[in-house]
């Protein structure tokens, strides 16, 4: 995960704890989703950036996941193309993992 | 209205083993947070042969030898599926070793920096004496003298922080920095430039030695890769296209660096075919050197999941955008692409602005495009590292779009994809893999007859520089030539058909009134 979204992630949640905060995805990839899934939950497993051994305990959802909060022509539009070209059940699981 | 074409395409690789190992950004990181990392200690056992870098499938389509729909033939992993036999020279270019582009950034190295060890200098000297299209290099006498002894060169390294070039184990050279304090001037800084510089000289040889273009007429020269040249008070003064062109003997051009992460490229060729158009220029030569930086980035992944460093190779390419001859692909410049300000981040505004806003304008569909090449980024090298297949992603993103617009049913998504897509096969450059890859294998297969036209598609990640969070991507249609030249009589016949019917429309309606 980019180093400095991991400093503002961290920053954001030392200024508004992680009890109303989650973290919205837009990876295309599982793998590279879970990841940051995992680095904002229990710290950065490739210990690259600001979050190498800080478990802020953040639930992640990628955005697919939250199609019926988003009204659905802003849904068709910003993520309508992508939805069909991503493999959403893939990416959803892998996300998903670091919830538990 | 006369179209610009174009008339060649040449590409270079450079393997850089040893400036993977000690200017990749990616292990500079790691050395500076722990020398001893098991990364560094891993890494050297990963790097591969030149022979390997030759052989390998991608490479090998990057130079031409093999073209991408041969490429898409070859199973996966292509490191364990290497072409037999395959040659460094290529039908568009060449891949060179270390060693000798060691010898070339001495070439090109107008201020001295590069230092050279004398029995290795002597050595790539005598092989760059026998290159084909190098050795009528004037600066090829810089190899003549002024080399350094072993120990001068440790020195230099442990005492002045010049920046050390190895080969086969041994410390072989070096680049010094250019300034005391300057950082725009550091060691680290030169090398980048100096290896920029002489990977692009490479590809500029390489395409007036393929095309039979003469230096001399060579008008204006568009450098378009990312790295900067300047000094503490303009970091990004430029110019890399005039230190390029001086080296090749383009006495006659001038021109200027344009940059735009990895669409730089794809901006530059808009601005070569607008410059021929309106006849400013009428030979314009688009290039890019390859990356020190970049070399390696990945290969944390790619050495954890036991792959050979994949990304060993500086890219460069060379293209020549020329006057109409009815014979070359013709740039459609009435239906260029590009993502404004205001179009939006979302994957669909983007691709909606870089692929079908165009087509809309000349009234094409997304299926009447044979080819489309957007980033070409070699999946081999970004796969492991969770980045995906970025050209896949882009071939189904087109796809959908067809599908929004109902060009294709959605049952077809895949085969459309199947229809104008490719494998990547370009190193993880940066602007490289941006588009450019596909012209010189486009160019070849239109004048063949076997597509009418291509869609080049660069793309550019802007927040990387933390000034604007806004994406970036522009594109253009290569078209067959129709074959017919318009002779410029200074007379526009469409012009004068619509003030005829917008005088007749006036007159009209005076008489309704």
């Amino acid at each position: 995960m980019d180093l400095e979204n991991q400093a503002r992630i961290k920053d954001l949640c030392d200024k508004y704890g992680n009890e109303d905060l989650i973290v919205v995805l837009g990876g295309a990839e599982p793998e590279a989703s879970g990841l940051a899934a995992e680095t904002v939950a229990t710290g950065d497993p490739t210990f690259a950036g600001p979050l190498s051994g800080v478990s802020l305990g953040l639930k992640a959802y990628h955005i697919f996941e939250l199609k019926d909060e988003i009204p659905a022509d802003v849904y068709e539009e910003q993520v309508g193309m992508m939805e069909m070209v991503l493999d959403v059940d893939e990416i959803v699981n892998e996300v998903k993992t670091y919830r538990k | 209205m006369n179209y610009p074409v174009v008339k060649g395409a040449a590409y270079a690789l450079v393997q850089a083993n040893s400036m993977l190992l000690h200017q990749g950004s990616t292990q500079i990181t790691e050395r500076l947070k722990n020398e001893q990392s098991e990364h560094l200690k891993a890494l050297p056992e990963h790097l591969r042969s030149f022979e390997d870098a030759v052989c390998y499938p991608p490479n090998q389509a990057y130079i031409g030898n093999i073209t991408p729909d041969q490429l898409k033939e070859i199973p996966h992993p292509w490191y364990e599926n290497p072409i037999a036999g395959a040659s460094r020279d290529g039908k568009y270019g060449e891949i060179m070793p270390e060693d000798e582009f060691f010898g070339l950034m001495k070439m090109v190295d107008s201020f001295d920096l590069v230092v050279l060890e004398e029995s290795f200098q002597a050595a790539v000297k005598e092989k760059l004496q026998s290159h084909p299209i190098l050795k009528d290099i004037k600066e090829i006498t810089k190899l003549d003298s002024t080399a350094h002894s072993a120990d001068e060169i440790q020195k230099l390294v442990a005492e002045h922080n010049a920046q050390p070039l190895y080969f086969a184990g041994k410390l072989v050279g070096c680049v010094k920095k250019a300034h005391e304090f300057d950082e725009a001037l550091s060691s680290e800084v030169m090398l980048g430039n100096l290896a920029n510089k002489a990977s692009a000289v490479l590809v500029l040889k390489q395409l007036l030695a393929k095309t039979g273009l003469n230096p001399e007429q060579v008008d204006y020269i568009i450098e378009c890769s990312e790295e900067a040249c300047g000094d503490m008070n303009q970091r990004g003064g430029g110019n890399f296209a005039k230190a390029i062109g001086e080296i090749c003997g383009c006495i006659n051009a001038t021109g200027s660096d344009t940059r735009s992460f990895c669409a730089g490229p794809a901006h530059a060729l808009v601005e070569a075919a607008a410059l021929v158009q309106s006849g400013i220029y009428s030979n314009v030569v688009v290039l890019g050197g390859g990356c020190t930086a970049k070399l390696g980035m990945n290969s944390r992944d790619h050495v954890k999941k036991g792959m050979p460093a994949l990304e060993d190779m500086l890219g460069a390419f060379a293209v020549h955008i020329g006057e109409n001859d009815g014979v070359n692909p013709v740039i459609r410049t009435d239906a260029i692409g590009r993502h404004k300000i205001g179009s939006g981040a979302s994957p669909q505004a983007v691709m909606t602005a870089i692929v079908t806003d165009p087509l809309d304008k000349i009234g094409y569909k997304i299926t009447d495009i044979d080819r489309y090449a957007p980033e070409l980024q070699n999946p081999e090298i970004t796969e492991p590292a969770g980045a995906g297949n970025v050209p896949m992603a882009n071939f189904k993103m087109i796809s959908a779009l067809a599908v929004k617009r109902g060009d294709i049913q959605k049952a077809d998504l895949m085969k459309a994809v199947d229809s104008f897509g490719m494998p990547g096969f370009a190193p993880t450059q940066g602007h490289i893999p941006s588009g450019v890859p596909f012209i010189g294998h486009a160019r070849d297969m239109i004048l063949e007859g076997k597509i009418e036209r291509a869609m080049i598609i660069g793309k550019g990640s802007l927040f990387l520089g933390r000034l604007t969070n806004l994406f970036d991507g522009v594109s253009m249609i290569m078209e067959k030539n129709s074959g017919v030249v318009a002779t410029d009589t200074g007379f526009d016949q469409e012009q004068l058909r619509k003030m005829i019917a917008e005088a007749m429309r006036e007159f009209a309606k005076s008489f309704r009134e």
